[in-house]
C-alpha cells in the first residue's frame, strides 16, 4: 500500500507541536511579562492631579519633613493625607495667587475637598499599616522609592505579594535604624546584612508570614 | 383618589398613590415611552454592532486597576486620627430606660456598639437590641420625608399646619391637645411637657408602652401605697425565687441582673458556694433555663403558687387556697428562702398581676430582704401612670370627639394598642393627627403628618437607667434622612422651633444641673457616659397594714385553654420588625428565626392533635387568628404562648409579612394572660424556619454537666467522659509554635443563652443576612451559634446553652482538606481561613465535625445600598459569593493589638484583646486569651478541672474549650 502521507509529513508534525508548545509558552510568557510590566504594575507611571504637586520641591527641595504632610504615619494604619487646610499654612502667603493653585484655593474657600489620584493602591483583602513598619525601620523609601526626586509622584514598586513576603521573609536585608526611617537619601551600607540581623534582634522583628498577617 | 382610600391601597409610587394625569397617561401607553415602536434610527444591526465592540473593550479594562480618589478633609477636625476609631459614650433608651453604650466611630461613621463598662445597667455589655440598633440607624427604609397624607411635604410646611392648630388651641387652653409618648424618663423630656401643659392647661399627656411595667407600679400601689422602683441585688442573694419574671431575659435591669447572678455562680478557687435558683413560669425563658428547680405552671396558677409561699413563710392573710399538688415544692423553697433569711430573695414578672407583686414585696419583707437583696427607690419614671388606662383615657376622649390634635411622639400604637380599644377607629375623630417615627408605619398610615424621627444614635437627648442614673445621649451622626427628635418635636408644639435638640438638651441642664462649673460637668458627663450622682437613693419604705385582705385570693383559673403574650425575644413589640440582623438571630430557645409561633407543651399538642407548623386557628374573645404552632418542651400544659410584634403589615421590606399579629388577640383588661381560648385546627401548614432541630447530643456528651455535689466529690467528673488521645498521635507532622498562643474557654456555667454574642460578631464581622428561605436550607452565616439542647422528660426537661464559635484546632480536619491552602494553621495557633485563595469546594465545611463554616452560596452581603456600606467594619473583608467563612477570633482586634504592643515593645497585655463576643456578654462566659502565659486569666480557666474540649475523642486538640455547667438542687426536692 502505497504510504499516505509524504515523509516530510514526520517533520511538520513533529514541528507543529513543538510549534504550539512553544506558542503557548510565548503567550503565557507574554502574560506573565504583562502582568509584571509597568503597564499593569503602574511601576514608574506618574500619575496626573488636580494641583500638580511635585514631591520633588516640597521633601527634597524644601526638606519638609515627610510627616509634616502625612501626619499619621507613626501611630496609624493611615499615613494620612494633608487636609487643605495644611497647604494653605504656607500657600497664602507663598505662591498664594498661583494659578495653578487655584483648585487648593479654591477648596479652601468652599470647604470642597481635593480629590487625589490614587498611586498605591491595595486590593481591598490587604490590610497595611504604616505605623508598625516605620516603627520597625522600615524606611519610607524602602517601599515609596526616591519620593524627593519625582515631580509628580509614581509607583516605585509593584506592590505584588511576592514583593512584600521578600521583606516578610528575610527583614535583615531591609531595616534600618529608626533615626533613619524618613531619610529619603538612606544607603544601606555594605554590610546591611550584619546590621539588618542586629536590627531585627534589637526591634524583636519577627518573620510574619501567617495570612492573617495581612489578610483577615 | 381620597385620603382614604389612599390608606387602604398598595401604591408602587408616589406618583401612583397621587394619581397624577401624568401617570395616568404613563399607565395608558402600554409601553413607557422610550421603547415604543420600531421607528427608531438605530437598527437592530447596528445595536449587536456596538454591543459586540463594547463587550470586547470593557474585558480590556480588566487589565487595569480602576484609579481610586482619595479625598482628604479641608479642614481635619481635632483628635481624629484617619484609621483609629474613636469611642463616644451615649445610651440606647428601650421602653424609656436607658442601657449606656460607647459607640465606635470610623471617620465619622458610628460601626459598632459596645457596653459602658462605667454604666451600672450596661457594666460593659449590651443586649442584642442595643447590637443591632446599628443597622436601624443605617436602614433605607426608615422614613426620610415629611409626609402629609401620604404626599411628600416639608418640616416648614408642617409648621405651618401646627402654628394653625396651635393658635386654635390657645383658644381653649389646649382642650382638645393630647400627647402620646412611651415611658418617659429624660429630664429634659419631662420638662418640656411640662412647661406644655402649663402653657395649654386643660392638655393631657398619655403615655403608653405596649410592653409595660403597670402591673409591676400597681403592685407597689397593694403593697406600699405609693410608686416604688424596686431593685434587686442578686449578687447578695444565696436563694432566689422567680415568679415569671425573666430577670435575665428583658426588663431595663437585665444585664446588671446576668452579671449579678452569674457572679454568684462561679466556682473557681477557693470555697465553692453557688445560689440556688427556683423558677416558677409557664413557657420556658432563657431564665428559667438556668434554674436548679424549674416549675411548669400556668400563669394564672403562679399567683396561688405563690400565696402558698407566702403563707409558709408567715405572711399575713395570704389565703393559700385548697391544697395542690405542688405543695411540697412551695414547702421546700419556702423552708429554702427562710434559711437564707436577708440572703434570699424574691422576684415577680411584669406580666404578673399586681397581687403576685405585692405578695413577693410581702415575702421579702418578711425575709428581711429590704436594705440587703432588694432595694427600693423613688420611681425613675418622670410620670408613672397606670399606662393601659392613660391609653384608654385617650381612646375615649378620642370617641368623644374632644380631641382636635393628637400628637404621638414615636411608638405605633395603631399596631400595638389592644384590639378591645378600637384605637385605629377612634383615631380618625381626631381632626389632626401627627406622628413622630423611625418609620412610615402602621399608625403613620393613619395620621395626617408623618415626621422621620432621628435615631437615637443621631440625636441629643437624655435617659435614665433602672436605678435613676442619668445619661445624656449624644449623636453620632447628624441625621442621616433628616429625622427630628422628640425634643425638636416638643419644642416645636411649644412654639419654638428654631432650637435644635443639642440646645434644649444643654439648657435643661445648664438650669436645673447644678453643677459648679457647667462646661466642665456638662463635659465629664458626656465622656464619662452618665451624671455623677444622679442615681436614686435608696428609701425606705413600709408595708401597709393588712393590704392582702383586700386582694382575694385569685379565682380557679378559668376553663379552656390559657392564653399568654410575651414580648419577642429579638423583635421586641414590634418596633425591630424591620432589622434583618434581629429578624434572622434565632430565637433563644425555640430557636426559630423570621417567625412568631404559638407556644404549647408536648402533652397538649398531642391532646389537641397538633404537630410543629400546623397552622391553627387561635380564638379569643371574639377574635382569631391563624398561627402556626411549634411545640415547646417544658411548657405548662394547657396553655399557649404568643409573641407579640410579628404580622406587621408596614414594617418596611424585611418586616413586612413575617409571622402572625399576636396583638389582634389582646385585650386591655388581661394583657398578658387569661383563660379561654380556643384552637381549631385548619389542616394547613406553615414552614416555620428553625436553626436547630436536633433537640438531642444522641450521647456524644456535648455539654458536661453535674450538680454543686457531684463537682465537690469529683472536680474531673466533666473530664473523664471522654479520653483525649495523647498528643501527637496523628500522621500530619505538627505545627510550629511561635510566640503568643491564643484560645478560648467559655463557662457553660454562666452562659445564659441570649445570643447577645451572635449578634456582636454579626456586627463586628459584616455577616450577612441570608433571609428565611437560605436559612431554612441551613444557610445562615452567624460565624457562632448558641446551641441549645434538652436532657430528661419532655414536660420538663433540664436546658443546656452552648456558644459554638470555630474550634481553632489543633489538628484541624479543615486545613488537610483544602486543595489550595485557603485554610490553613497559623503559627499563633489560629486557624486562619484566607478569602482570596478560597475557590469554594466546600470540602473543609464537610470535614468539619464541628459544622462552624459558612459558605456564601449567594452573593449574601448587600454591595450596593449606600447607607449599609456606611455600617461595615473597614477592618474586615466583605466577603463575595463563593467564599467559605468562619470565626477568625477577631483577628482585626488581636491584630490591631500587636501591633500597639511591639509601638511600645512589649507583649501584649492579658485582657487587651477582648473577641466581639466577648465584649458583648453580658454573664462574662467568654474569655480570649494567651495560652502560653501561665498567669492568664485564660491559662487559668484550662487549668479548671471543668475544663473540657468538644469531641476531644476526634483528636482534633481544639483550642476553644467549655467549663462544665453546674447545677445546684435543693437535695429536698427531688427530680
Amino acid at each position: 500500500m502505497a504510504q499516505l502521507f509524504h515523509r516530510s509529513a514526520n517533520t511538520i508534525a513533529r514541528a507543529s507541536i513543538l510549534g504550539a508548545v512553544l506558542a503557548l509558552a510565548v503567550t503565557g510568557g507574554m502574560l506573565w511579562a504583562l502582568y509584571r510590566s509597568g503597564y499593569q504594575t503602574e511601576v514608574g507611571v506618574p500619575r496626573q492631579q488636580p494641583v500638580p504637586f511635585s514631591h520633588k520641591h516640597h521633601a527634597g527641595g524644601m526638606g519638609i519633613d515627610c510627616r509634616y504632610c502625612h501626619t499619621s504615619v507613626e501611630n496609624s494604619s493611615y499615613a494620612g493625607l494633608p487636609p487643605t487646610e495644611t497647604c494653605m499654612s504656607c500657600h497664602s502667603l507663598i505662591w498664594a495667587d498661583a494659578p495653578v493653585l487655584e483648585p487648593v484655593r479654591a477648596s479652601f474657600r468652599t470647604g470642597e475637598p481635593l480629590q487625589w489620584t490614587r498611586v498605591y493602591r491595595l486590593p481591598d483583602f490587604v490590610y497595611f499599616d504604616h505605623s508598625i513598619h516605620v516603627n520597625k525601620g522600615v524606611g519610607c523609601s524602602t517601599c515609596h522609592g526616591r519620593v524627593d526626586q519625582m515631580p509628580l509622584t509614581w509607583r516605585a514598586n509593584t506592590l505584588l505579594m511576592e514583593w512584600c513576603l521578600e521583606c516578610h521573609r528575610q527583614p535583615e536585608h531591609f531595616v534600618r535604624p529608626r533615626e533613619y526611617v524618613f531619610q529619603m537619601d538612606w544607603n544601606p551600607p555594605a554590610d546591611q546584612l550584619t546590621l539588618g540581623r542586629r536590627l531585627v534582634a534589637q526591634y524583636n522583628i519577627r518573620k510574619l508570614t501567617d495570612c492573617y498577617t495581612c489578610h483577615r | 383618589m381620597t385620603q382614604k382610600d389612599a390608606r387602604n391601597k398598595t401604591w408602587r409610587s408616589l406618583d401612583e398613590l397621587a394619581g397624577t394625569a401624568e401617570f395616568q397617561r404613563f399607565l395608558e401607553a402600554e409601553f413607557p415611552e422610550p421603547a415604543s415602536g420600531g421607528t427608531d434610527p438605530v437598527s437592530r444591526r447596528d445595536l449587536l454592532k456596538v454591543m459586540g465592540a463594547s463587550l470586547t473593550l470593557a474585558g480590556m479594562t480588566a487589565c487595569r486597576t480602576p484609579a481610586e480618589k482619595i479625598v482628604p478633609y479641608v479642614r481635619a477636625p481635632e483628635d481624629l486620627v484617619p484609621g483609629k476609631p474613636l469611642f463616644f459614650a451615649t445610651a440606647m433608651p428601650m421602653g424609656g430606660f436607658a442601657k449606656g453604650l460607647l459607640v465606635e466611630s470610623h471617620l465619622g461613621r458610628p460601626t459598632k456598639v459596645e457596653g459602658n463598662p462605667e454604666h451600672p445597667a450596661s457594666l460593659g455589655a449590651t443586649d442584642v437590641f442595643g447590637q443591632a440598633s446599628v443597622l436601624t440607624l443605617y436602614d433605607p427604609d426608615r422614613s426620610q420625608v415629611v409626609t402629609r397624607v401620604g404626599r411628600l411635604s416639608s418640616w416648614m410646611t408642617f409648621l405651618a399646619a401646627l402654628n394653625v392648630a396651635r393658635e386654635e388651641q390657645h383658644l381653649k387652653k389646649g382642650a382638645g391637645l393630647r400627647l402620646l409618648t412611651g415611658t418617659v424618663t429624660s429630664p429634659t423630656l419631662a420638662e418640656q411637657i411640662r412647661s406644655l401643659l402649663a402653657e395649654f392647661s386643660s392638655a393631657k399627656w398619655h403615655q403608653f408602652e405596649p410592653v409595660s411595667r403597670d402591673h409591676a407600679r400597681a403592685g407597689a400601689h397593694v403593697a406600699f401605697g405609693q410608686d416604688v422602683n424596686t431593685i434587686y441585688r442578686f449578687d447578695q442573694a444565696q436563694v432566689i425565687l422567680d415568679l415569671e419574671a425573666d430577670f435575665l431575659g428583658w426588663g431595663p435591669a437585665n444585664l446588671r441582673y446576668v452579671r449579678d447572678f452569674t457572679a454568684g455562680r462561679r466556682v473557681g478557687q477557693g470555697p465553692v458556694a453557688m445560689n440556688r435558683l427556683y423558677v416558677v413560669e409557664s413557657c420556658p425563658s432563657i431564665t428559667g433555663s438556668m434554674a436548679d428547680h424549674r416549675l411548669g405552671l400556668r400563669a394564672g396558677e403562679v399567683e396561688s403558687f405563690a400565696r402558698k409561699v407566702a403563707q409558709r413563710l408567715g405572711v399575713q392573710d395570704a389565703s393559700p387556697g385548697s391544697p395542690g399538688p405542688h405543695d411540697q415544692f412551695a414547702e421546700a423553697v419556702a423552708r429554702d428562702l427562710a434559711q437564707h433569711r436577708g440572703a434570699s430573695l424574691v422576684v415577680a414578672g411584669d406580666q404578673q398581676p399586681p397581687v403576685v407583686h405585692a405578695l413577693a414585696h410581702a415575702i421579702n419583707h418578711t425575709l428581711g430582704a429590704e436594705g440587703r437583696t432588694v432595694i427600693h427607690t423613688d420611681p425613675v419614671e418622670a410620670m408613672p401612670v397606670d399606662q393601659m388606662q392613660s391609653l384608654r383615657e385617650l381612646v375615649g376622649d378620642m370617641q368623644a370627639g374632644r380631641v382636635d390634635l393628637l400628637v404621638i411622639v414615636g411608638g405605633n400604637p395603631v399596631f400595638t394598642a389592644p384590639r378591645d380599644l378600637a384605637f385605629a377607629e377612634q383615631l380618625s375623630k381626631v381632626k389632626l393627627r401627627v406622628h413622630l417615627g423611625l418609620y412610615e408605619d402602621e399608625t403613620s398610615a393613619l395620621c395626617h403628618w408623618h415626621i422621620p424621627e432621628a435615631h437615637f444614635l443621631e440625636s441629643w437627648s437624655d435617659a435614665r437607667a433602672f436605678d435613676g442614673t442619668v445619661t445624656i445621649l449624644q449623636p453620632l451622626i447628624a441625621p442621616l434622612y433628616g429625622g427630628r427628635s422628640a425634643h425638636e418635636l416638643l419644642a416645636a408644639l411649644a412654639g419654638k422651633a428654631s432650637l435644635s435638640g443639642h440646645d434644649i438638651v444643654r439648657d435643661y441642664w445648664e438650669k436645673h444641673g447644678r453643677w459648679k462649673i457647667f462646661e466642665e460637668s456638662w463635659q465629664v458627663a458626656l465622656h464619662d457616659g452618665l451624671v455623677a450622682g444622679t442615681r436614686l437613693p435608696p428609701k425606705r419604705v413600709a408595708l401597709r397594714a393588712g393590704f392582702l385582705k383586700e386582694s382575694l385570693p385569685a379565682q380557679k383559673p378559668g376553663r379552656g385553654l390559657e392564653i399568654a403574650f410575651r414580648p419577642d425575644p429579638t423583635i421586641w413589640d414590634g418596633s425591630f420588625a424591620n432589622n434583618g440582623w434581629l429578624q434572622e438571630m434565632p430565637k433563644p430557645l425555640t430557636k426559630l428565626t423570621w417567625d412568631n409561633a404559638a407556644l404549647v407543651s408536648p402533652a397538649t399538642a398531642q391532646r389537641l392533635g397538633l404537630h410543629n407548623e400546623a397552622v391553627v386557628e387561635l380564638r379569643y374573645r371574639g377574635a382569631s387568628v391563624r398561627a402556626p404552632v411549634w411545640i415547646m418542651p417544658g411548657h405548662a400544659d394547657d396553655s399557649v404562648t404568643v409573641q407579640l410584634g410579628y404580622g406587621r403589615t408596614r414594617a418596611g421590606r424585611v418586616g413586612t409579612g413575617a409571622g402572625f399579629n399576636a396583638y389582634l388577640l389582646r385585650t386591655a383588661d388581661e394583657p398578658w394572660f387569661s383563660a379561654g381560648l380556643e384552637i381549631r385546627r385548619t389542616g394547613d401548614r406553615y414552614s416555620l424556619v428553625s436553626t436547630q432541630h436536633h433537640f438531642s447530643m444522641e450521647s456524644r456528651n456535648l455539654i458536661r454537666a453535674g450538680t454543686l455535689g457531684e463537682f465537690q466529690k469529683n472536680p474531673r467528673f466533666a473530664q473523664q467522659v471522654e479520653e483525649s488521645p495523647p498528643p501527637g498521635l496523628t500522621l500530619y507532622p505538627g505545627h510550629p509554635q511561635e510566640g503568643y498562643a491564643w484560645g478560648m474557654a467559655i463557662d457553660l456555667n454562666a452562659c445564659i443563652g441570649c445570643g447577645a454574642c451572635v449578634l456582636a460578631c454579626q456586627a463586628e464581622n459584616n455577616i450577612p443576612v441570608v433571609g428565611k428561605r437560605e436559612a431554612g436550607r441551613g444557610r445562615s452565616m452567624h460565624w457562632i451559634r448558641v446551641d441549645r439542647y434538652y436532657e430528661g422528660p419532655p414536660e420538663d426537661p433540664a436546658i443546656f446553652h452552648q456558644p459554638v464559635p470555630c474550634m481553632h484546632c489543633e489538628n484541624a480536619p479543615c486545613e488537610v482538606v483544602c486543595p489550595v491552602g485557603a485554610t490553613v494553621h497559623g503559627s499563633e495557633g489560629l486557624n486562619e481561613m484566607i478569602y482570596n485563595r478560597c475557590v469554594g469546594t466546600r470540602y473543609c465545611s464537610n470535614n468539619c465535625p464541628y459544622k462552624v463554616r459558612r459558605f456564601n452560596f449567594f452573593e449574601f452581603a448587600d454591595w450596593t445600598t449606600p447607607s449599609l456600606k456606611a455600617q461595615r467594619n473597614p477592618n474586615v473583608t466583605v466577603r463575595s459569593r463563593g467564599v467559605m467563612e468562619k470565626c477568625t477570633y477577631c483577628v482585626q482586634r488581636i491584630n490591631a493589638a500587636k501591633i500597639e504592643a511591639e509601638k511600645e515593645d512589649r507583649k501584649v497585655r492579658d485582657g487587651e484583646i477582648v473577641t466581639a463576643c466577648q465584649a458583648v456578654c453580658p454573664a462574662q462566659a467568654i474569655v480570649f486569651g494567651d495560652l502560653s502565659d501561665p498567669n492568664s486569666r485564660l491559662a487559668r480557666l484550662k487549668a479548671d478541672p471543668r475544663n473540657y474540649a468538644l469531641l476531644a475523642g476526634l483528636n482534633t486538640r481544639p483550642r476553644t474549650t467549655y467549663l462544665a455547667r453546674l447545677r445546684n438542687p435543693n437535695p429536698e426536692i427531688r427530680g
